[in-house]
């Protein structure tokens, strides 16, 4: 699980090109988007498009995204639970 | 009809041209065949939140809008007119590398939304909040004489009295590979002092932008009055000579009233024939400048023709570094750009003395 955290950190700095931002300064339960991390919709689409790429997770309704990104801890047992690859 | 003026100017280019308080002073030297620009400190203008999501054909483009609107102190303008031949090709290649791999699967918004010519001119608007026209002209090695021509006719006619102009260029890595395929890009290395006289087909490509903020009104930081701007689809070689005398008379001007010519040489053996004839014929007893030894060639690299221009007019002074002849003038009023690519999509662009 902490492996896949740290994963999920790394890709999102990569992903969403956080130039200045590295992985130790993403605590596992940071707010990703608002006063967090500071990411929007646009980033929301690209995380999105991470799951299903990477972990083979479709979300049906974008809308979830706003809960299954709250944080990389919630992303990371969503991920776990609903993996396919 | 309102008269013209460039009140403010700002290149991002291979050499160090984005500080305006000095004028080719130290000069880079390359030996490649591809250059890069001398970027400047693109944090100090542009927040990192909104820099992440902009390749470097954006970021320059902004960055030398701002430092044009500070030069002429002004905080918006009536029209942001842009010109790119290639557009923002970096995220056009990411993007369409990401169709290929991902076979039509996965993709991502970002790179698709930057992707598009008017992206430059459209975060240019968002970074000043300009709701004004905003307008991206893509026409090949004219596109920013047509930027230049729209903003002029808008302000002649008063329908605004101040337009931030500009040509942006950036280099994808594959289309350079394409441009290498097809003899556009040259063999071989070559350095500055070696351009003007190569013997080889095609030219050392380049990125880079060019920024303007041109007016009807005159201010204290005026380089010079545009007068004219002309541009040509196609012309042939021999009739070069006889299409700027008559854009001269025109502008009841003859060959001789020049004071300083700006050629568009790239060291092309096959394209280079265009100025050289000027060189020798019409222009031979007028100063003679290049630029493309030092910037290299692109699209929009002519809008550093009219930088090179604006800078000579307002500093009265020309360095020696794009001299082709050492004519001297010992006052310089009237100042002529002409460019061409591959022997395609001439201009010409008269400037004079404010």
């Amino acid at each position: 699980m902490s492996e896949l955290k740290e994963e999920l950190k790394a890709k999102i700095i990569e992903q969403l090109n956080l130039e200045d931002v590295a992985v130790a300064d993403i605590a596992d339960d940071d707010a990703l988007f608002g006063d967090g991390l500071g990411l929007d919709s646009i980033d929301a689409l690209e995380l999105i498009v991470m799951l299903d790429k990477d972990y083979g997770i479709r979300l049906s309704d974008p809308k979830e995204g706003r809960k299954i990104f709250e944080s990389v801890q919630v992303m990371a047992d969503y991920i776990q639970e609903h993996r396919t690859k | 009809m309102k008269k013209v003026y460039i009140n403010s100017i700002a290149s991002i280019s291979p050499q160090k041209t984005f500080d305006n308080t000095i004028f080719l002073d130290e000069i880079i030297d390359y030996n490649d065949t591809v250059i890069f620009v001398q970027d400047p400190d693109y944090k100090q203008y542009i927040p990192p939140a909104a820099a992440r999501r902009m390749a470097k054909g954006i970021k320059m483009g902004v960055v030398a809008s701002k430092i044009a609107m500070d030069e002429a102190g002004i905080e918006t303008v009536d029209a942001i007119i842009t010109g790119t031949g290639m557009g923002c090709m970096i995220d056009s290649e990411k993007f369409v590398s990401a169709i290929i791999d991902n076979n039509e699967q996965y993709l991502t918004p970002t790179s698709f939304i930057q992707s598009t010519h008017n992206t430059v001119a459209g975060q240019i608007a968002l970074g000043m909040e300009c709701k004004a026209y905003n307008f991206t002209y893509v026409h090949s090695a004219i596109s920013f004489e047509a930027a230049l021509l729209d903003a002029k006719m808008q302000l002649e006619n008063a329908e605004a009295t101040h337009i931030l102009v500009g040509g942006v260029e950036e280099l994808g890595e594959h289309t350079t590979k394409v441009h290498r395929v097809i003899n556009h890009i040259k063999p071989e290395a070559v350095t500055i002092s070696e351009v003007l006289n190569s013997k080889t087909k095609g030219a050392v490509f380049s990125e880079g932008t060019n920024f303007f903020v041109i007016s009807n009104q005159r201010r204290e930081s005026c380089y010079a009055e545009l007068v004219a701007i002309e541009t040509f689809n196609t012309l042939q070689k021999d009739r070069v000579s006889e299409a700027i005398e008559a854009f001269l008379k025109e502008n009841n001007l003859k060959a001789d009233d020049i004071d300083v010519v700006v050629f568009g040489n790239n060291g092309d053996v096959d394209f280079d024939g265009f100025y050289n004839q000027l060189s020798k014929g019409i222009f031979s007893k007028t100063q003679q400048v290049f630029y493309k030894h030092l910037v290299g060639e692109n699209n929009t690299v002519s809008a550093f023709g009219v930088w090179l221009a604006s800078k000579i007019l307002k500093t009265q002074s020309i360095a020696e570094i794009v001299k082709i002849n050492k004519i001297n003038p010992s006052k310089i009023k009237t100042v002529l750009c002409y460019n061409q690519y591959r022997g395609q999509n001439h201009s010409l662009v008269l400037l004079k003395k404010c």
